[in-house]
């Protein structure tokens, strides 16, 4: 009989506070509790972080690369959007 | 290297029809500009083969790799030396893993990948099928293997695939420890007892020339390099790295007071290059083929090892399962009572 096979996990860790969680690989581990321990044993062994997430990587649900152009191209046109786009005389100082 | 590659098949992308040599061009052009291939983007068949591969070999190597360092475990001769000798092995087995993740999101499982390395059909590094007979092994490991593979490591950090080159950065900071413990036990040893620099230097007369080898053949011979090369999987040929060890290493080997087993080492100033004698390659090609003096005993400690687990793997899904089915009837049960 073929083994069944292990869920996937993605790992994320914190590295400092008030830093984000951050995507740093996958593991495998049959359940929650497990993935924790081997996230930990894999993933922190030199003090790498403060506060973990595993989250199975069957929940993911991520954008498809072929609407790259679609979802984040408009943002390219929107140069007003960003804060060098407005005029401020250099006598205003700092802004 | 840890991945040298020698079961390689076909590198060379398939064309069939226009829209498919349009998106090769794309893809390439991705390539050419610096661009990381990620799991999901389209790339050629022979690009998701090649690099399947490889990473998988790479983390078969780590994985097989444990067993020679692991023999000396409980024989370290301090607490110290043991500490440091479980924390590496430990990496390794972290390296190990990293490279399975980044090798299942180009599509093959992890037990498919076990699968091909305990039935055989999978190779890893040629070096770890030496054994390890003294403790000075264990510093010439640290020392000469790991040096060599930093070396192979440190430029697939800019590998075009992202996965890979991610785990790549992850063990490159990891492996400069493995090298220092080794040379500081090799250090220590050439400090010792006459004795004790004897066995230092038998351990680098046994591990030189395996050490030489890891980098694979001579660039004449290796046959898949030029599309590695625009791929930008390889940014470097085996020659070039080999010889990037060799210049390295030759002055940390004189520190210690050893000599090099290889009459022909000489230094050329013209070139700013150790010139290194002949490398024995009908050695390697035995070693490669299982005929190296412990591929049988690494196999079968492999097969050993992953056999013997099967039950805690076994008992942890079953465990899961029950603790899935429990909760779902406790959320059963308060949805009615409500
Ligand atoms: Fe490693
Ligand atoms: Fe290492």
């Amino acid at each position: 009989m073929a083994e069944p096979k292990i869920p996937l996990w993605e790992v994320f860790i914190r590295s400092r506070n008030g830093l984000a969680h951050k995507h740093v690989g996958s593991l495998h581990a049959a359940d929650a509790a497990m993935a924790l321990q081997a996230a930990r044993d894999v993933y922190t062994r030199r003090g790498e972080g403060l506060s973990l997430w595993v989250v199975p990587s069957a929940a993911i649900v991520a954008s498809d690369p072929a609407d790259k152009e679609v979802m984040f191209e408009p943002t390219a046109s929107k140069i007003y959007r960003h804060p060098t786009f407005y005029e401020v005389p250099d006598e205003v100082g700092h802004m | 290297m840890y991945t040298q590659a020698l079961n390689a098949r076909d590198t060379t992308a398939p064309v069939a029809g226009p829209e498919e040599a349009a998106r090769a061009a794309r893809f390439q052009a991705r390539i050419d500009a610096e661009e990381r291939i990620e799991p999901n983007d389209w790339m050629p068949e022979a690009y998701r083969r090649t690099l399947t591969r490889q990473i998988s070999q790479h983390a078969h190597s780590e994985i097989v790799g444990m067993l020679p360092e692991g023999n000396w475990i409980t024989r370290a001769p301090t607490l110290k030396r043991k500490a440091a000798l479980l924390a590496k092995v430990q990496d390794e087995a972290g390296h190990g893993l990293y490279l399975y993740s980044a090798a299942e999101t180009l599509g093959t499982s992890r037990e498919e990948l076990f699968d091909q390395l305990l039935a055989g059909r999978a190779k890893y590094s040629s070096i770890f099928n030496y054994p390890t007979l003294t403790w000075a092994d264990i510093g010439a490991i640290g020392w000469l293997v790991d040096g060599a593979a930093i070396m192979n490591q440190i430029p697939l950090c800019r590998c075009s695939y992202g996965p890979y080159a991610r785990a790549m950065i992850r063990v490159c900071k990891e492996e400069s420890f493995h090298q220092r413990q080794g040379y500081e036990i090799m250090l220590t040893l050439c400090r010792g007892t006459p004795e004790q620099k004897a066995m230092a230097q038998d351990a680098l007369n046994r591990w030189w020339w395996p050490c030489l080898m890891m980098f694979g053949p001579p660039d004449a011979e290796s046959q898949h390099s030029d599309q590695s090369a625009k791929w930008k999987i390889k940014r470097f040929s085996n020659d070039e790295l080999r010889q990037k060890f060799v210049d390295a290493t030759v002055p940390q080997g004189q520190y210690l007071g050893l000599t090099f087993p290889d009459p022909d080492l000489a230094y050329d100033e013209a070139a700013g290059h150790w010139r290194y004698g002949a490398i024995d390659w009908e050695e390697f090609k035995q070693v490669l083929a299982g005929n190296g003096p412990c591929n049988r005993q690494r196999m079968k400690q492999r097969r050993d090892a992953h056999a013997a687990g099967a039950w805690v793997r076994e008992a942890a899904m079953a465990h899961a399962a029950k603790r899935a089915r429990r909760a779902a009837a406790k959320a059963d049960a308060l949805q009615q009572a409500a």
